[in-house]
């Protein structure tokens, strides 16, 4: 599952639901959390690749042409990314399409809670977040996307200026807290971890579907 | 390429420097580094070094970067050769070609650690003949107006990564203006989420989307506020 969930879209729902989450593959197993543990049968996830958010760039013409495609197939719709480095260019997408986001710039304010996330960079700038998902795929989304592992001499120049690095624990996990502490350690940054739950999302998801019942 | 090593010393000049763009491509360092050494002990000047064989070479590297062709660590191994290469050139860069060009204070916006494209631009605006006074990165607005005041520059350079950053360049450019020296710089800005709308809407003269295109227009800008002064 977590590998096509980094690479490939992924769907998770039925033929018959009407309310469709399109989310960000890596908040596939929170999005679905909140999902199941409010028992809304009749909401489908769908989730693009979550390699997009490397690539922040294309996000916006990979969400326009997902909905797209699903037009008519869904009565409501939402759109389970932040601006997530955007810069504001999924906006008119969002517009266009009459359906709305999660409150914030990216995963890390609204797993944190936005005004918390700020309050965090304020405090330090020079600080490396890491979620559960990006724990579980430090390895391929950082370490080999960016060729550490083959040349070192990387190292400082991409991590040089930062101090720390904060693990946004979703979770209770022990083994994703022990790959946030070892990713923390191979980029030379002191570690710290914040249990933040799901943070934004909870409120945000609520929100949305039980506007759709209303 | 193949794994055969190559003889850069026998290789005339117009091979050479078209070997040492494929290896700055392949962002090997000891190759320039040497290429560099062979071309100044045929008497080539440092400059024309610099920009045929460094600047050329990190000008293809950029394209193929913004071409989705190159990624961000190919264009780093990049930037480190051309970076040796430039170690075994600074010495001998004469201070008449810094003076052609004149000066840019650059520097990462407050909040913003992140520096490696600011330090690609930095590489090529000295490639194109500008004396870079480099701030680093987290700058407020003061550190900015107090380099302009010590440095007098042409341009002020401002760099960003993030979007929750790249609104301080307003900022910036705002206090520039009330204290009334907006006018007596050039004002170019750059960043992975920037655009062209962006930097028209914080006041910028220009939004560059990657470092070749900030030096290319640091130097028309400056060119042309040059003649604009000289017609005046």
């Amino acid at each position: 599952m977590t590998a096509s969930l980094l690479e490939d879209e992924v769907e998770f729902g039925s033929a018959h639901a009407r309310v469709l989450i399109l989310a960000c593959g890596a908040i596939a197993r929170e999005v679905l959390a909140v999902r199941d543990l409010n028992g809304w049968g009749h909401v489908d996830v769908r989730c693009l690749p979550a390699k997009l958010h490397s690539t922040p760039a294309l996000i916006p013409a990979a969400v326009d042409a997902k909905l797209t495609e699903l037009e008519g197939r869904y009565d409501h719709v939402f759109v389970a990314y932040a601006d997530c480095g955007t810069a504001g260019a999924l906006e008119p997408v969002l517009e266009r399409h009459g359906v709305e986001r999660l409150p914030g710039a990216h995963c890390y304010g609204f797993l944190a809670g936005n005004d918390a996330w700020d309050a965090m960079q304020e405090d330090e700038p020079a600080t490396f977040y890491l979620t559960d998902f990006l724990a579980r795929h430090f390895d391929s989304l950082v370490v080999r996307a960016l060729k550490l592992d083959t040349h070192p001499e990387l190292l400082p120049i991409v991590f040089g200026n930062y101090k720390r690095l904060v693990y946004l624990a979703q979770t209770d996990d022990a083994r994703l807290e022990e790959r946030a502490r070892d990713a923390a350690a191979f980029l030379g940054l002191a570690f710290e971890r914040r249990r933040t739950g799901y943070g934004e999302l909870v409120p945000s998801l609520t929100r949305f579907v039980d506007g759709v019942r209303a | 390429m193949s794994d055969e090593e190559i003889d850069l010393k026998g290789l005339s000049d117009e091979d050479l420097v078209t070997q040492m763009h494929d290896d700055l491509y392949d962002g090997l360092a000891p190759e320039i580094v040497e290429g560099t050494e062979i071309l100044l002990a045929r008497g080539w000047s440092a400059e024309k070094t610099l920009s045929e064989a460094l600047v050329e070479g990190m000008r293809i590297v950029g394209i193929d970067f913004r071409d989705g062709i190159l990624f961000v660590p190919e264009v780093l191994l990049a930037a480190n050769a051309m970076k040796a290469g430039m170690e075994v050139l600074r010495p001998l860069l004469s201070e008449s070609d810094t003076d052609r060009m004149g000066k840019i204070v650059i520097g990462t916006v407050k909040g913003d650690i992140h520096d490696i494209g600011k330090n690609l631009v930095a590489m090529m605006l000295e490639g194109a003949g500008f004396e870079v006074i480099d701030l680093g990165i987290n700058n407020p607005v003061e550190d900015y107006l107090a380099a302009l005041e010590e440095h007098k520059p042409e341009i002020l350079g401002m760099s960003a990564l993030l979007t929750t950053t790249m609104p301080y360049m307003k900022v910036v450019i705002d206090t520039m203006v009330e204290k009334g020296i907006r006018d007596d710089y050039i004002v170019l800005v750059g960043g992975a989420p920037l655009n062209e709308d962006f930097g028209k809407a914080v006041g910028a003269d220009a939004y560059c989307r990657d470092a070749a295109v900030a030096a290319e227009t640091a130097q028309a800008l400056v060119l042309a506020r040059r003649a604009a002064v000289a017609a005046s």
